[in-house]
């Protein structure tokens, strides 16, 4: 078992033949990721990486039962192709692409959320400006070097991508493994967060703990931490980046900002603490903190 | 991205929204002569710069003749104001707004803001306007009222009726709050912005509703598609570092201390300054050179951090994945001797052919020190950098 993706997942490519599409494609189908084609308006009928390319997701969908989706276009049409792929039934669809406008974003996530409460198996988003989802040994759905995971037991969710392969590099090199690590991405309007892959992988067999790495902004991991606290008996474990990010400053990610005193690393650490999860002091420790979390359960 | 001030109220006027009249001007002269093309006998003339206070500290202020707007105008151009908002560096004065005084009656405060947490554009209102919000919403969360706006159908009649009622206008100033709402959120809407700030909105003594003042902030992922917005960026208004990092692509945000930093990974770049704190140091910048590093970008990265004279260490921190770390070595390398770095630089590779990438440093015969782990990285700068 794993969360959301595994090795029967048929996955597509939006944005296919184009450079990132293309790297990224080829690194999957390297990993043993079920590509089962791709999407470029304009090369329908073509044959990229020995796989089909069609016009439309809708083409697609219907020519090779796809589920999953990675897109790789340019910003500018991103939010356009998240939409595409959930009107053509796609089930995950993740979004690599960064600096979407968040105007773009805040149409897509109501237009999702109508679709989702009209229907019971609405279309999961990851992303956007995430790294992705990997099913460690399994299928790898973004831009992580698939070569430092491990099948393991350890899921992991976090909203930054090269800080959730510490994540991944020392639970390999200590032995846990991982199940599945979603990036779900530093903007402040994005589809799966904490709390979603937090029940997920509550209810998954293969996960026996759990690492959430966050950042500074929102108040997203206070609201994990409450959900930690009433409704996971899995152990935590986590990180939050920013400690001494000074306020009023954006860090590199749209989301990672401290404004008006809220969003602060102390106020999310401390959230966390309260909810019994092992918050590690530095990155280099989320690898002992997970080992922590699992031998006081 | 943000505006000035009177570029603000020119985009108010081009959505149909009335503003009090004013001319921006960038010499004494053109101040006396946007003075007299105004008319009247007092004008106010405010000091054009992206931060707020201006008034506490001396840069907005109301004159009685043509003089006192000379002399006032002299007195802010080609000057630095430093205000709470922007200590300790402060910001340089190219152009001034004179406009016209307005008797005025209230002080409201209005912004239209992207709101994470509902995921809408939030309308905020208090009847506490001329002051901080954020000490207001701090002291006295009750006078800040919110509307949020369903994206698929914008900001409803029967919510600007609310906040009208709840900021007890009454008569022409209640029809105008409540004509001028959407209007607000069209120019919001129009121009991808993520904040429009009216502080004070003003109520005047014949009970008309004004904007006195305006802050607007432009989505920096919309500008390809605001052509004419971006064209009103203006550099001298930021850090000259950090105007020089948004030109070469890169995130940089300049601190106090003396370690610099390279990274890849917003987050791992926040994680490696909160590494450098706790082992006793002070970071002097954060700089994500981006998941995808490449030899171009970690020397357009140094050249950045150079620019800092408070520097005295660089700790390169790059975890490799689809980037491989020989290649990274290798542009580290050109650009110290491209560059010619004179502190200590300390990098940790990790990830795909950190083996190959170390090797490479040790091999160079450059002052590199090669780090073992994270926090052997962050000791070793500390170290090197007292």
């Amino acid at each position: 078992m794993s969360i959301l993706v595994n090795k029967n997942t048929r996955v597509i490519c939006q944005g296919f033949t184009g450079k990132q599409g293309s790297f990224h494609s080829e690194q999957a189908i390297a990993y043993g990721t079920q590509m089962v084609g791709g999407v470029t308006p304009g090369k329908g009928g073509q044959t990229h990486l020995d796989l089909p390319v069609f016009n439309t997701v809708r083409d697609a969908v219907r020519q090779t039962g796809a589920q999953a989706t990675m897109i790789y276009v340019p910003a500018a049409f991103a939010a356009d192709s998240i939409l595409e792929a959930a009107d053509a039934g796609i089930e995950v669809i993740v979004c690599i692409t960064e600096g979407i406008p968040v105007l773009d974003m805040l149409q897509v996530k109501t237009a999702l959320n109508v679709k989702a409460a009209l229907r019971a198996n609405g279309a999961k988003l990851i992303g956007p400006n995430c790294p992705g989802i990997i099913t460690s040994g399994e299928c790898k759905i973004g831009i992580m070097p698939g070569v430092i995971h491990q099948k393991g037991k350890v899921g992991i969710v976090s909203r930054s991508g090269t800080l959730t392969y510490e994540a991944v590099h020392q639970t390999t090199q200590l032995g846990l493994g991982q199940s599945t690590c979603v990036g779900i991405g530093g903007d402040p309007i994005k589809g799966l967060d904490f709390i979603d892959c937090l029940a997920m992988f509550e209810a998954d067999p293969q996960t026996e703990a759990v690492i959430l790495v966050g950042e500074i902004g929102g108040s997203r991991e206070e609201e994990a931490a409450e959900y930690i606290h009433s409704n996971m008996k899995k152990p935590v474990a986590a990180y939050i980046a920013g400690r001494t990010a000074p306020k009023g400053k954006r860090m590199g990610h749209a989301g990672a900002i401290i404004a008006g005193g809220a969003g602060t690393a102390d106020a999310k650490i401390h959230a966390l603490e309260v909810a019994g999860v092992v918050v590690a002091q530095s990155p280099a420790g989320l690898g002992e903190a997970v080992q922590q979390a699992l031998a006081a359960r | 991205m943000n505006l000035h001030e009177y570029q603000a109220k020119q985009i108010l006027r081009s959505g149909n929204i009335n503003t009090p009249l004013g001319i921006a001007a960038s010499s004494a002269d053109a101040a006396v002569e946007a003075a007299r093309e105004l008319g009247g006998d007092a004008w106010v003339v405010k000091a054009q710069i992206h931060a707020g206070g201006r008034g506490k500290v001396g840069g907005v202020k109301v004159v009685k003749s043509l003089d006192d707007v000379r002399a006032m105008a002299e007195t802010l151009l080609g000057k630095s104001l430093v205000t709470i908002q922007n200590a300790p560096d402060g910001q340089p004065v190219n152009q001034v707004l004179v406009e016209e005084t307005l008797p005025i009656s209230r002080e409201l405060y209005l912004s239209l803001l992207v709101d994470r947490e509902t995921e809408r554009v939030a309308i905020v209102a208090s009847a506490a306007g001329g002051m901080d919000i954020e000490e207001v919403a701090h002291a006295t969360p009750e006078k800040v009222l919110t509307e949020t706006c369903d994206p698929l159908l914008g900001v409803q009649d029967f919510q600007c009726r609310a906040l009208a009622f709840a900021l007890a206008l009454t008569g022409e100033a209640y029809k105008d709050f409540c004509h001028l709402l959407p209007q607000l959120y069209r120019v919001f809407i129009a121009n991808d912005l993520s904040l429009l700030e009216i502080n004070p909105l003003v109520v005047t003594a014949d009970n008309r509703v004004l904007p006195l003042d305006c802050k607007m902030s432009i989505d920096d992922n919309a500008l390809y598609r605001r052509k004419a917005l971006a064209e009103l960026r203006d550099d001298s208004q930021i850090d000259a570092k950090e105007a020089a990092a948004n030109a070469a692509n890169v995130n940089y945000v300049a601190l106090t201390g003396n370690i610099g930093c390279m990274v890849n990974g917003a987050g791992l770049a926040m994680a490696t300054m909160d590494l450098i704190q706790f082992e006793g140091g002070t970071p002097a910048n954060f700089l994500d050179v981006g998941g995808g590093a490449t030899p171009e970008t970690v020397a357009q990265g140094f050249k950045i951090i150079l620019l800092d004279p408070n520097v005295k260490a660089v700790l390169i921190n790059i975890f490799g994945g689809i980037v491989r770390c020989d290649v990274i070595a290798e542009g580290i390398i050109q650009a110290v001797k491209e560059v010619g770095v004179k502190v200590p630089v300390i990098v940790r590779l990790e990830g795909t052919n950190a083996e190959l990438g170390r090797k490479q440093l040790a091999e160079s015969g450059l002052a590199i020190l090669a780090a073992e782990s994270l926090t052997h990285a962050a000791k070793l700068a500390v170290e090197k950098a007292a």
